[in-house]
């Protein structure tokens, strides 16, 4: 927990406003869904938002991350300019695809977000690729490339650790076990305890941490980025946590109890950071309030400018298809 | 006739030859108590265990190669890819192996097999969740593909697939889901290279696969008022195809519109224009075979050019119109 101490009491105090603004975000975007604003369907990392904002406070701003599916945390976390990521959820022309993506596909270059993705797994060997050729380069920025416990399973994972691991890349793998692949429970896809145990298999480093522990998930991911900077390889972080929320908008629940996601919500992250600080008075509670408070108003100043963007003109549905 | 969904006929289907035929399982990711991201494997589960239905971790080359395998030895595996994207990670087994084993090994061994998916977009799922990816597997010898446009084919289709003993990749519709129409109780077949004239007309034939069918008779309603009467098939199998029906209302009418959501360039609707002009029915033609098919783009999130990607029933019916009024 050595690094973790060296965080400042502002350096916190971002962590905090960053999951704020990512529940912030996720709460307004099944509202406008529910309202028939967006089409389509949605991923909320509601529950998770640790996981996402405590990995990437390990990141520069140049260095780059691959996302997922459920990325919006991940897109926030990397710094998106949340007027243009409102607008991109809302299809429209200023958005940072130019409407073109959506929320499953939002990607953010200029921040060093290379995409979330609609294929599970689909960003992991992007991100090998990307490791290889910043070591061709010399470059020391490193990637981190998150990814679920359902993607754990697919042959690209398997592929691309080996990989990273045998050319030594500067790659750090960040495993979000939220409990669920869709319905499917992890203790049914897996007969190991920990995801990170596969990390031996591939020899390189693995961890598993607590993903709702923001200092936790900090202090591993740093220690990952750290090494992977100093030319150290690749590692694989497991950060356990959980989705509070349905896997997308088509979900009933069938697979899991209504106690076991009240259960998880006590495990609240924001909650607990928030009252972390309060405990070691680096925040009084009326502090935390205004941090909060300031990011639900943020969010809301996105979707003003998001409905006031126009559409993509309809002559434009040709354009972009190849450089 | 009772009516049912086109979700419904599917379930029905599956429901009808497992309990026919001990040898018929369902596997795929989520079709267990989430009843597949469509609903459409719901209940059966409950019905016949999970031995029988078996929810798979998110690995589809997996899945594909565990159908090749079971099938070789006697099973008769109904798989299910949760869209028809990613069946792009399953290609190896199905389009090297489970596609070329019967022939490779001389007619020695068989793969039956149906692997389900529902392509196409409409659903705002955009770029990686939308395609039309049928005409890749048209183009593999050893495959069939087949693709309803309604339940009652639905149902017929799938039963006849899963007594077939070839792989068998059935491409569904997700907007195709919710449609209903009459489907017979008891189990019936419709034989795989049998194209069906959904409606019969004088003026042009629309061809038309999945949802376009819907669409080609939308459209064909609303060109009846303006006096142009459009005959509209169905070939409902892409391989094998029925090139006999095609050909015989192509001579009837000389006039030919194709239209699928698919994208254009590669897409099925230039193996139907070659058909058709390689075939007698070329001396019969009064205008060139018109193309109406989904842009060369991948498919947009934003609702409106989403829209306006892939055919609609506005767009059937001015390109008719202009077929039929000799305008091309
Ligand atoms: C290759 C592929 N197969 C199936 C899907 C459908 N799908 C989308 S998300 C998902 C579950 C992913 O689980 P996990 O990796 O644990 O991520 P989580 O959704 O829990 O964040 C599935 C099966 C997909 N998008 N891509
Ligand atoms: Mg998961």
């Amino acid at each position: 927990m050595a690094n973790v101490s060296r965080l400042s009491l502002g350096q916190k105090r971002e962590l905090l406003r960053q999951m704020y603004l990512i529940r912030a975000f996720e709460e307004k975007a099944e509202e406008l869904y529910a309202m028939g604003k967006v089409h389509g369907t949605m991923h909320l990392s509601i529950g998770m938002e640790a996981s996402a904002v405590g990995a990437i406070a390990a990141l520069r701003p140049d260095d780059f991350i691959l996302s997922t599916h459920r990325g919006h945390g991940h897109c926030i976390a990397k710094g998106a300019d949340l007027n243009q990521m409102m607008a991109e959820f809302m299809g429209k022309e200023t958005g940072t695809c130019r409407g073109r993506g959506g929320s499953m596909h939002i990607a953010d270059p200029e921040k060093g977000n290379l995409g979330a993705n609609g294929v599970v797994a689909g960003g992991i060997p992007i991100a090998v690729g990307v490791g290889l050729a910043l070591k061709m380069q010399r470059r020391d920025q490193v990637v981190m490339c998150f990814f679920g416990d359902g993607a754990a399973n697919t042959g690209a994972f398997h592929e691309s650790l080996n990989m990273a691991a045998i050319w030594s890349l500067p790659v750090v793998f960040v495993c979000e076990n939220n409990q669920y692949a869709m319905s499917f429970p992890v203790q049914k896809a897996f007969r190991i305890a920990r995801i990170s145990d596969r990390a031996a298999a591939y020899g390189m480093p693995g961890v598993t941490v607590d993903g709702n522990d923001i200092l936790a998930v900090y202090a591993a991911a740093k220690e990952a980025v750290d090494r992977a900077r100093a030319g150290g390889g690749p590692t694989l972080i497991e950060n356990v946590t959980y989705r509070w929320r349905g896997h997308s908008k088509s979900d009933a629940g069938r697979y899991r109890t209504r106690e076991e996601v009240e259960e998880w919500k006590r495990k609240c992250p924001i909650q607990r950071f928030r009252q972390r600080l309060i405990e070691e008075g680096a925040l009084s509670p009326e502090e935390a309030d205004r941090i909060r408070d300031e990011a639900y108003a943020a969010v809301e100043a996105a979707v003003a400018f998001a409905e006031a963007s126009p559409e993509p003109a309809l002559e434009s549905i040709e354009e972009g298809v190849y450089a | 006739m009772r009516e049912l969904s086109y979700a419904e006929a599917i379930r029905e289907a599956l429901r009808q030859e497992m309990q026919r035929d001990e040898r018929v399982f369902i596997i795929g990711e989520d079709v267990g108590v989430y009843g597949g991201a469509f609903g459409v494997t719901l209940g059966l589960v409950e019905e016949f265990g999970e031995e029988r239905v078996i929810d798979t971790p998110i690995s589809e080359l997996g899945v594909v190669g565990a159908m090749t395998g079971a099938a070789l030895v006697g099973m008769r595996p109904v798989g299910e890819i949760m869209f028809m994207d990613f069946i792009t990670l399953a290609s190896e087994q199905l389009v090297n192996q489970a596609a070329k084993i019967h022939f490779m090994f001389g007619g020695k061994e068989k793969v039956p097999f149906v692997l389900r998916t529902p392509a196409g977009s409409g659903t705002g799922a955009a770029a990686q969740h939308s395609q039309s990816l049928e005409n890749w597997f048209v183009h593999i010898p050893g495959l069939k593909v087949v693709m309803p446009s309604t339940p009652y084919d639905a149902k017929g289709l799938l039963i006849a697939s899963i007594r077939d003993d070839n792989p068998v990749v059935f491409v569904e519709h997700k907007l195709l889901y919710k449609v209903r129409g009459p489907v017979p109780e008891e189990p019936y077949t419709i034989p795989l290279g049998t194209a069906d004239v959904k409606r019969e007309g004088r003026d042009l034939t629309v061809i038309a696969t999945s949802i376009m069918v819907q669409r080609a008779l939308q459209a064909a309603t609303l060109l009846a008022e303006e006096g142009i009467e459009a005959e509209v098939i169905d070939p409902r199998t892409l391989k094998p195809l029925d090139k006999e029906t095609i050909i015989r209302s192509v001579i009837k009418t000389g006039r030919v519109l194709i239209v699928h959501e698919a994208c254009k360039t590669g897409g099925f609707g230039g193996e139907l224009a070659a058909v058709i002009v390689e075939s007698e029915a070329f001396d019969y033609l009064d205008a060139p075979v018109i193309r109406l098919a989904g842009r060369d783009i991948p498919i947009p999130y934003n609702r409106t050019l989403e829209y306006h990607t892939v055919p609609q029933v506005e767009d059937i019916v001015e390109a008719a119109r202009r077929l039929a009024q000799g305008r091309v």
